[in-house]
């Protein structure tokens, strides 16, 4: 048995079909919701884009970047590997980690969960964002007072993912902070520190 | 300063201490958490290329073919590598693959997903072989060897002390049960892998992700053909290591063979698949034990036989420590270990205690219910059963435990199991488990500069894996010449500075805490002889602290004063690991825990889970307890969710991501606290280390608790619900 061990080898079905399909497939359920909307989407300029290397504008920490990416390059990869912007980590594959927390439009979001085309006019901001000059976000300082960091490799997808949880829940009790910070794993063991970080911070309000 | 007076180096009095022993925090702490720590897989120097693996997906097999030229094809690929140990691309021989996730060939691109690419693009044909997995299945193995005629059951031998015999007849109680715990995987948050890159053909740059920097130039040197002069490995910060990051691996070599074929920087990090297939395991050990006592609750009798795999090498956990921290006048012991077509075992923290308490602690806990005894009661009746060698530490684990008891609560919170009453499905119980390790201080060398403008700084070849390396010796630093934390500097992971041993087995902290405090000794005198001759006092009336030297209490001149007098170059001295006067070797612990078992849907849950644990003078507590707190969530994880799961049918390691090898989250630990036993008697002894202790008792200590509860015992490690559930079913309790 002649075998590619894994799928979706480059030789069947072009990148460009692929996108083709998908977007067709878009239009489709759009049809099924609302014929309306469906025409008015069809009348705008297409979203389709080729398969290739293309510009790609990203906002990160409020400068504006232009790279060449392949539309399936990831944020993840696109900050790590072009940007040089290396806090976020890549840990797992399919991204359930959290340590490549970042912050797209206020929201914590997994890097490694959307592609950097997908996040073009959208503000990132990544843990290097955090802490600017003198800067330095509180969330970082209380991690470092209650020591919620080990090997560390964890530790900016936590701080990232803590800031924006305080964000949107400044006054947390404890239990809220255990079921809002389950998207991170840390294999070291410092959620206690974290815990007690997140705590002391929804204190003083989320600071 | 003279308690000691024979002794070269010795410690500061402990009233004295302005930092040792106090709460400091990690000096690297805000690299960490502000993402500027650079780790070896954020290494992005201009050019580099991005390398990714192709693995075989056969537990056993012979490669029949393999195409690499459609790889090399690809737009954007630079170089293409077979592995050795897979396929000789020369001849077309293949070599045997032996397991899951065996890398085959090393991919290296312009861009990421252009090396996956490459990877999709080879061609490959397998032969299959026979394999076996089934690493609990005694009698399975015992009958594919038969079958196959490949060895598959090693002896691994058996010892006899007393007459168990007659000692299990005479006995009023003995208990028969079956114990087991699961293989885990190290897995590291920072993959294994490296970043390479050569100056011309002769000079190598490696960024590695190691516990040993000191220890693995010569590694890649050997292989490659290079004088070890040659070779540079760097590891500033380590994304975890626990035992599994000891040598440069096969992926590295070829990391840097790839980026000499090229001239061009490649970085090879494994995939997290491949990182939990073949970057480390922990030994599974299953037992039958047979255990009794006298009416008064004195073991008498233990015979055991255990089994497991460490994978092809057919080990298990070791025959010559089992019963684990006791050991009993009667005692038979063996050990079979079967061999797996597995991912081999590497050191994972405090090897193979983990393993070795629960299957001894939780016969012990079985066998107190059976003699219907407070399990509490059974460990203290049995401390003077203490294994010899480590018997002169029985008062400090009397003392431990009723530290522990009082902090949960024990007396008033126990129950016999099962018996705990309340109405609802949910049931709470107590367990509780002792443990060992030797610690003590591994080797280190540093090279320490006092500068003429009183700053100061250290150089030696360790790392620091997130235990607070770095952190210690900036404080014993500090301490010593009465300066500040912001005063010193502490250069260590690459090896081109002063050798330092690998930094496992809870060795490094007394490694490089003795080897500054004598550098730093060696150096204060000098610049103590240096003032007296300036300011006519003696030097035996000096002392070096808040940033100035007094005499007799009264000031003589700044340490910056002091400092300059060394003239126009700086200072340099070189210490190294100093055992007598400064460290020591052997600690002990103690833990509790109390769980909620829903006996409904088999959910485990942690309310309150203490740590009671010695370790002799302690540098600096925050991280200590750091160290403590991170052993028992490891502790929770490999007790309740996480481990390895092969598929019998297809030899495959089921679960090798994320989602399905499951680690605790923060909503999954519960209230933990930790207690550092920590009298005179301990500061006077020296420094130990931390490391490995903590991350022991857990598994037995839940196990037990969940016993408790229910009156069920849960056999094997993790307790998964469907074991929990099972269990439950066949015990026919709640
Ligand atoms: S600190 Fe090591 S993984 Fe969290």
């Amino acid at each position: 048995m002649k075998d590619r061990q894994h799928a979706g080898g480059n030789t069947t079905v072009s990148r460009r079909a692929f996108l083709q399909g998908s977007g067709a497939a878009m239009a489709a359920t759009a049809i099924a919701t609302g014929a309306n909307e469906a025409v008015a989407e069809a009348e705008k300029p297409s979203r389709l884009r080729s398969a290739g290397p293309q510009k790609v504008v990203l906002t990160v920490n409020g400068k504006q970047h232009t790279l060449m990416l392949e539309p399936r390059v990831t944020l993840l990869e696109a900050l790590r590997n072009d940007l040089n912007l290396t806090g976020a980590k890549e840990v797992g594959n399919v991204s359930n980690d959290g340590a490549d927390t970042v912050i797209i439009d206020g929201k914590p979001v997994f890097a490694s969960t959307r592609l950097a085309i997908e996040v073009e006019g959208k503000n990132i901001t990544t843990v290097e964002g955090l802490s600017e000059g003198k800067n330095v976000d509180e969330v970082i300082t209380a991690f470092v007072k209650h020591d919620a960091t080990q090997c560390g490799y964890c530790t900016p997808g936590f701080v990232v993912a803590v800031r924006a949880f305080l964000n949107k829940n400044p006054g947390a009790n404890l239990e809220q902070i255990r079921k809002g910070l389950g998207g991170n794993i840390c294999r070291c063991g410092t959620y206690a520190g974290v815990t007690d970080a997140a705590v002391e911070l929804c204190k003083q309000g989320g600071a | 300063m003279a308690d000691e007076p024979n002794l070269e180096y010795f410690w500061p009095p402990r009233e004295e201490n302005v930092l040792i022993g106090k709460d400091i925090q990690r000096i690297d702490g805000i690299a960490k958490a502000t993402g500027r720590a650079k780790y070896s897989s954020d290494i992005n120097t201009p050019g580099t290329l991005f390398a990714k693996l192709l693995t075989s997906n056969q537990a056993a097999a012979k490669i029949k073919m393999l195409n690499i030229e459609p790889a090399k094809k690809v737009p954007g690929v630079r170089a293409v590598y077979v592995f050795p140990s897979a396929y000789d691309i020369a001849t077309g021989e293949s070599k045997e693959i032996r397991w899951d996730g065996a890398p085959i060939v090393a991919v290296a691109a312009d861009r990421p997903e252009i090396a996956a690419d490459g990877v999709r693009a080879i061609e490959i044909e397998y032969e299959p072989l026979p394999f076996f997995v089934d690493e609990e299945d005694l009698a399975g193995a015992e009958k594919a060897q038969e079958e196959t005629g490949i060895e598959r059951v090693k002896s691994l031998g058996d010892n006899t002390e007393g007459d168990v015999e007659s000692a299990l007849s005479e006995a009023a109680v003995v208990h028969k049960g079956y114990y087991g715990i699961h293989t885990i995987s190290h897995c590291c948050l920072e993959p294994h892998g490296s970043h390479c890159e050569w100056d011309g053909n002769d000079k190598l740059e490696v960024h590695l992700s190691t516990q040993n920097v000191s220890g693995t130039p010569g590694q890649f040197a050997g292989p490659l053909g290079l004088e070890q002069t040659a070779v540079h490995v760097q590891g500033h910060y380590e994304g975890g290591g626990f035992g599994s990051k000891f040598a440069a691996d096969e992926w590295d070599l070829a990391c840097a063979e790839m980026a000499k074929t090229t001239g061009k920087p490649v970085r090879l990090m494994l995939d997290r698949a491949t990182e939990l297939k073949i970057a480390g395991t922990r030994p599974s050990g299953f037992i039958d034990v047979t255990i009794a006592a006298d009416a008064e609750g004195n073991i008498i009798a233990w015979d055991s036989h255990h089994w497991g795999t460490s994978g092809m090498a057919g080990g298990t956990v070791t025959l010559g420590k089992i019963p684990y921290v006791f050991d009993f006048a009667n005692r038979n012991r063996k050990a079979t270990g079967l061999v797996c077509n597995t991912g081999p075992n590497r050191a994972w923290r405090a090897p193979p205690h983990p393993q070795l308490c629960a299957l001894t602690m939780t016969a012990m806990d079985d066998l107190a219910a059976k003699l219907e005894m407070d399990s509490y009661d059974l460990f203290m009746k049995n401390l003077p059963n203490v294994s010899k060698g480590i018997d002169d530490r029985i008062d400090v684990y009397a003392e431990q435990m009723k530290i522990a008891a009082e902090m949960i609560d024990w007396k008033a919170k126990w129950h016999p199991h099962g018996k705990g009453g309340g109405e609802g499905a949910v049931k709470r119980g107590l367990g509780m488990a002792l443990h060992t390790w030797g610690g003590g201080a591994g080797p280190c060398t540093c090279l320490l500069k006092v500068h003429p403008d009183g700053s100061v700084e250290t150089f030696l070849g360790s790392q620091d894996l997130g235990t607070g390396t770095r952190t210690v010796i900036a404080i014993v630093m500090a301490e010593t010449f009465g300066l500040t934390l912001d005063d010193v500097k502490v250069n260590l992971g690459s090896s081109r500075y002063p050798k330092s041993g690998a930094s496992g087995g809870s060795i490094t902290v007394g490694g490089v805490s003795s080897t500054h405090r004598m550098a730093a000794q060696k150096a204060l005198r000098q610049i103590f002889n240096l003032v007296a001759a300036k300011y006519d006092v003696k030097a035996d009336t000096l002392a070096a602290k808040g940033g100035q030297i007094l005499s007799d209490g009264k000031p003589v001149c700044s340490w910056k004063q002091a400092a300059g007098l060394v003239g126009p170059m700086p200072l340099e001295v070189q210490g190294e690991t100093t055992r007598e006067g400064l460290t020591s070797a052997t600690v002990g612990g103690v833990q509790m825990v109390e769980v909620s078992v829903n006996t409904e849907t088999g959910v485990i849950r942690i309310n309150d889970f203490v740590c009671v644990q010695d370790c002799g003078l302690i540098i600096d507590e925050l991280t200590a307890r750091s160290q403590v707190l991170g052993g028992m969530i490891m502790g929770i994880s490999y007790a309740l969710t996480e481990e390895r799961i092969m598929d019998s049918h297809t030899g495959r390691y089921l679960n090798a991501d994320l989602e399905n090898y499951k680690l605790p989250r923060i909503g999954d630990i519960g209230n933990l606290r930790v207690k550092m036993y920590q009298p005179a008697s301990e500061y006077n002894r020296g420094v130990v280390g931390l490391g490995e202790p903590p991350v022991i008792s857990p598994g037995a200590a839940i196990s037990n608790a969940v016993a408790n509860a229910t009156g069920v015992r849960v056999p094997v490690l993790p307790l998964t619900p469907q074991r929990v559930l099972d269990a439950l079913q066949k015990g026919g309790a709640a």
